[in-house]
């Protein structure tokens, strides 16, 4: 017992290691990625200067903006950049055998590898996510109650679960398509519409917010933004949080499956 | 000795149209050997350009839902919108289609030392690295932003069209094409200085982010230096902004001044972007090999 925790420990902190490597190309990475954000500010500013009554969907201008800031708090948890796709090109050219033939799991250690990478991302990126927070603070309407922020941080725990499994599960598709590029792309243009990354999801019209409402994408940006920000009744919340944890345990088993069944079909060859 | 001189110098100039016309046609060759592959970057653009109206299209029916009875976005109303949209994908499948995969290959081509063969061509390197590669896959995106014009164009209210208005539009889409071409080309000239320039694509993203909303939309304290920055020192704001309204806006005299400026803009950045690229490449040094 006490030897596998050191073994984990070991893949742990040298995925750190190597995401340390190339931290000043990191902060200047990451605050770029409020650019954006600007010309969301200009452009709702003109789009609610032309509502009469100063409110869409429930949302002001002011909630809007926060609502974008936060869905990128979320995202930085949710979002597996290359995670698929890796563990499909493993796949494809064979370096997946090393997890046949090695006693690591493929799915640990590729989460053990994410959590060292988000957790230097977090380090690092926490000072430009300060920063800008601090400037946009004027948008916010205050903190939550403690219900709500405690909701908060555990849907952001779970986004992070839920994202990485679910793409895992993508990934590992690669074992009955090779190529899985198109089945990425459909994910990310779907998830671009349904995560809530474009705009907050009250927008969408019937029945595709119903719809929407049911899928697991909305977890990935729009739910922890919008638990911050109160925009989900007292009286769903924890319902929600329940339908999270539920999908993130489906990802979770499908994942492990897909990977089994996977191996089951797995035929390497040459060295 | 002289006469040979020039006679092998006249000998070694290539016929640029030609040569445009072979990598035209290798390009083609090359996108139809890999069929899926181009069909799926086919699907991704359209479905990208498409999502982005289908944004705009919630946002209006918003707009129009609270009741006032009108709906404008910084003075553009919903078909005006339109044909900005339009204009934004009509400039980018010209930029994807020419330059894009070209300026990202420049990165490429420094760090490995490539373009050694590019200088050693007896060609204008300029146009060799910005040209070769065309990307095909950028028609469907084309032909969809001129459907765009034809669907949106009639249902502007008001909107009568001079004929020369449909003879500026095409101009100032090119001039929008050439001055992205040249923050572009600039870009990617700094990846000679800088041996490597991954984030050159994010930058762009960024930089080109903010040519995609009517200029009208910033003002304030904060927008009005961001608009006085984008427009005159880095005319980004002109690309989009200047053949939309030709087309969307009637004819008035006081457009001129920016249409005007725009002209101008283009001649500066394309000669400002040249001059970079001359710099970039007389600071080059081989990579390997």
């Amino acid at each position: 017992m006490l030897a596998r925790a050191q073994i984990w420990w070991t893949i742990f902190t040298m995925c750190v290691a190597e995401r340390l490597a190339y931290r000043g190309d990191f902060v200047l990475g990451t605050t770029m990625r409020f650019l954006p954000m600007i010309t969301q500010i200009f452009l709702w500013t003109a789009v609610f200067a032309s509502s009469g009554n100063g409110t869409m969907v429930g949302f002001t201008r002011n909630d809007i903006v926060a609502y974008y800031l936060l869905t990128m708090v979320a995202r930085a948890f949710s979002s597996m950049p290359g995670l698929a796709s890796g563990i499909a090109g493993q796949i494809r050219n064979g370096e997946i055998k090393k997890f046949l033939i090695q006693p690591i799991d493929l799915i640990g250690f590729s989460l053990l590898a994410r959590m060292g990478h988000k957790l230097v991302y977090y380090g690092v990126a926490i000072g430009p996510f300060a920063f800008v927070f601090w400037l946009c603070r004027d948008y916010f309407p205050g903190w939550p109650p403690g219900e709500y922020m405690a909701a908060f941080l555990l849907s952001l725990v779970l986004s992070f679960l839920l994202g990485f499994f679910l793409e895992a599960s993508l990934g590992l598709a690669g074992f009955w398509t090779l190529e899985i590029s198109s089945l990425l792309f459909v994910y990310m243009l779907f998830n671009f519409f349904f995560s809530g990354h474009m705009f907050p999801l009250e927008i969408l019209p019937e029945p595709w917010r119903t719809w929407v409402g049911w899928m697991p994408l909305k977890y990935l940006a729009y739910f922890p933004a919008a638990v911050f920000l109160q925009k989900i009744p007292a009286d769903q919340l924890w319902q929600e949080m329940v339908l999270m944890a539920a999908w993130t345990l489906f990802f979770v088993f499908l994942s492990r499956r897909l990977m089994h069944a996977g191996f089951r079909r797995y035929s390497g060859y040459g060295g | 000795m002289k006469a040979t001189l020039r006679n092998r110098s006249t000998m070694h100039r290539p016929n640029y149209l030609a040569v445009f016309w072979m990598f035209a046609r290798n390009s083609l060759i090359r996108d139809m050997t890999f069929r899926a592959n181009y069909i799926i970057e086919v699907v991704f653009g359209l479905s990208w350009a498409l999502m982005n109206l289908g944004f705009y299209t919630l946002i209006y029916r918003l707009m129009y839902a609270d009741g006032d009875g009108h709906a404008n976005i910084a003075g553009w109303s919903q078909y005006e919108f339109f044909v900005f949209i339009a204009t934004t994908i009509l400039v980018n499948s010209f930029v994807e289609g020419f330059f894009m995969a070209n300026a990202e290959e420049l990165s490429e081509l420094t760090r490995t030392g490539g373009l050694d063969f590019a200088l050693l061509k007896p060609i204008d390197t300029q146009f060799l690295v910005s040209l070769q590669r065309i990307n095909w896959s950028a028609i469907p995106k084309l032909l969809l932003a001129l459907a765009l014009l034809a669907y949106s164009i009639p249902r502007i209210e008001g909107l009568t069209l001079h004929p020369i208005q449909f003879l500026l539009y095409p101009l100032y889409v090119i001039m929008g094409t050439l001055i992205l071409y040249s923050v572009m080309i600039g870009l990617a000239a700094t990846s000679i200085w800088l041996g490597r320039n991954q984030s050159l694509y994010d930058f762009w993203f960024y930089i080109t982010n903010f040519s995609r909303y009517p200029m009208e939309i910033y003002e304030g304290s904060f927008g009005s230096p961001l608009r006085f920055v984008f427009t005159y020192l880095i005319p980004i704001l002109v690309v989009i902004n200047v053949p939309a309204a030709t087309l969307a806006k009637p004819l008035s005299a006081t457009n001129w001044p920016l249409a005007g400026f725009a002209v101008i803009a283009t001649i500066g950045s394309l000669a400002i972007s040249r001059w970079i690229f001359q710099r970039a490449l007389a600071s080059y040094r081989s990579a390997s090999s």
